[in-house]
């Protein structure tokens, strides 16, 4: 398995397992974390988004949840991620750009839904290894009507 | 359906509480349907987003879908979105500019103002069906707009939009004064979440000061534990937002909250962050003031940006937050199903800051997958949850009972900013509404 597999199928598992506290330590420390509320969004200043944090806000939402009153988070919402199709589509020698597609099953509070997205990973070239620069998710029903989103894609 | 009296209807609304029904009775609801978003004025959307003849967007009137258009000679018109033949939508996109709306079933062709155009094989029809102008799209009885946002009616007769509006006006006007041009434009995208409860549980929770410290603790908790308090970079209008909601209870005690006729409500700013609000002149918001000033000069700019309202509710479609150039158009899609459609402005002649920092008020206040709404729509549905036990009849809406005290422009207002007037208030309005026969 190639180092960016290893990485992406890490993440996944991380997620998938509430190991939050190492899933964050995967990006640095100028990381973005984006889910495009539109079709083909070109950028998240001037369009909202459904998620877009930077690293900053990504650590609150993943502290957020350790909170007992954290009311849409406690319980937390349980995930499989099924993460296929991975490619390679750049590499400038520090940075690598993957894309991938992802199927998730989320569960919580006796409801179930399907996502399904086409994602983009910018992975930079550390001595610690690969890390997540940024991570960009489009979902398929971005646009939809949707019901709060408390989980990590 | 079992015939609900006005004498039923009123027994479910007390002085300081309310039967359970009103948010789980289906049959309650169908009666919602027909006499209240069946007569109110219910916001539509902005005219910016209808700038130019052919131009429309579509959504719903209750159960109703509804195309809204500039027509040829310039004037906005809400229609059906129903053939006439056999019932098809004609116009199936959110939005866009045509000439016609063109059935796609049998091609029955109407112009943007919903009169019958074109009709395929009209001969076939008896009365041919060429021209008839009982064959058009139905129209939504009364359409008008105040500062470009676009109400309409489904009933022919009632209060006029600004009858109807009284001192909301006021919110409106707030939200428009703060562009340099004058003019506001629907922008950035719109957030359409839901949740699994009944319509009023949102309008009863934005003018309620008691419940961020509760509802939003751990967003609160994880601002005040992250690194930096004062963060810089993009954070920094969602992580000051999360920690405004902690403001102690004093401060959400005085804030003012009003009440005005036909249910609408108003709440007094609770802010005191300078990077927030535009009036405590923090240095980033120099250029759109002084934008501002060489339109209206130094005092009216100052009276405009003085004012100070958190959300505003035109019962029972509508809140919004003028200061913050926020707007949320409220649905109901069943007894305990509703959508939440919010949208940001650009202040047109505003320079680029301001409206970067609208959408990163978006993404934390109304985002759909925001650390604050998400606490909000979970408490919802807890709520509908709770209310279908028939244990406990009744909801207790007892806070500052008693106390309102009637104020200028028609309004009431509650002794402290945690009273909940506004629902009681919503509640009286929605007994008239129901009890009224057609």
């Amino acid at each position: 398995m190639s180092d960016v597999d290893q990485l992406l199928v890490r993440e996944a598992w991380l997620l998938d397992h509430q190991r939050l506290d190492e899933w964050l330590g995967l990006f640095t420390d100028d990381a973005v974390y984006w889910v495009p509320l539109q079709m083909d969004q070109a950028e998240p200043f001037t369009t909202a988004s459904l998620i877009y944090d930077d690293r900053r806000l990504l650590e609150i939402r993943v502290r957020q949840a350790r909170h007992p009153r954290a009311h849409a988070r406690v319980p937390a919402p349980r995930t499989v991620h099924q993460v296929t199709n991975v490619q390679v589509v750049a590499d400038d020698g520090r940075e690598l750009t993957v894309t991938s597609s992802l199927v998730m099953v989320e569960y919580r509070k006796e409801h179930q839904r399907v996502w399904g997205g086409l994602v983009e990973h910018r992975l930079r070239r550390t001595d610690a290894g690969l890390r997540i620069a940024a991570k960009r998710v489009d979902l398929v029903n971005s646009e939809s009507e949707l019901e709060g989103i408390a989980c990590l894609f | 359906m079992p015939t609900l009296s006005a004498d039923d209807i009123a027994r479910l609304v007390e002085p300081d509480r309310v039967h359970r029904a009103v948010y789980t009775d289906p049959h309650v609801f169908e009666l919602e349907i027909e006499r209240l978003f069946g007569r109110a004025w219910l916001l539509l959307g902005h005219e910016s987003q209808v700038p130019n003849p052919g131009d429309f967007f579509t959504t719903r009137m209750a159960r109703e879908p509804v195309i809204v258009a500039r027509h040829t000679d310039g004037s906005v018109r809400a229609l059906v979105n129903r053939c006439a033949h056999r019932g098809t939508t004609v116009c199936d996109a959110p939005s866009g500019t045509t000439r016609q709306f063109v059935c796609p079933y049998h091609g029955w062709t109407y112009g943007t103002d919903g009169a019958l155009a074109v009709v395929p094989f009209a001969e076939g029809y008896d009365p041919p069906a060429a021209g008839r102008r009982d064959l058009g799209l139905a129209r939504v009885p009364r359409v008008d707009a105040y500062r470009g946002f676009i109400f309409a009616s489904l009933a022919d007769d009632g209060p006029s939009l600004l009858e109807f509006l009284g001192h909301l006006r006021t919110s409106f006007d707030d939200l428009v004064d703060r562009a340099p041009s004058g003019q506001v434009e629907v922008a950035g995208g719109v957030f359409k979440h839901t949740y699994r409860g009944n319509w009023k549980l949102v309008l009863e929770n934005h003018n309620d000061a008691v419940h961020p410290a509760f509802v939003h603790a751990s967003s609160i908790w994880a601002a005040r534990e992250s690194s930096k308090p004062e963060s810089d970079g993009y954070a920094e209008i969602a992580v000051r937002q999360m920690l405004q909601n902690g403001a102690p209870p004093e401060l959400w005690e005085s804030t003012g909250l009003w009440a005005a006729p036909y249910g609408h409500s108003f709440m007094g700013d609770y802010h005191t962050d300078s990077r927030l609000v535009t009036a405590l002149d923090h240095p980033v918001f120099r250029e759109y003031r002084t934008a501002l000033e060489r339109r209206v000069g130094a005092e009216a700019a100052a009276r405009t940006l003085g004012v100070s309202r958190w959300n505003s509710i035109v019962y029972p479609s509508c809140s919004f937050m003028s200061q913050f150039r926020q707007l949320r158009i409220v649905q109901p899609l069943a007894v305990d199903r509703t959508l939440v459609s919010a949208y940001s402005f650009r202040l047109v002649g505003a320079p680029e800051q301001m409206f970067r920092d609208t959408v990163a008020f978006a993404n934390v206040v109304n985002g759909t997958g925001s650390p604050v709404l998400t606490d909000d729509l979970e408490v919802y549905e807890r709520a509908q949850h709770g209310l279908t036990t028939a244990r406990s009849d009744w909801v207790y809406l007892g806070r500052g009972h008693g106390s309102d005290l009637p104020d200028e422009h028609r309004t009431w207002r509650g002794k402290t900013g945690t009273s909940e007037i506004h629902i009681r208030n919503q509640l009286a309005a929605w007994v008239r509404y129901l009890t009224e026969e057609p």
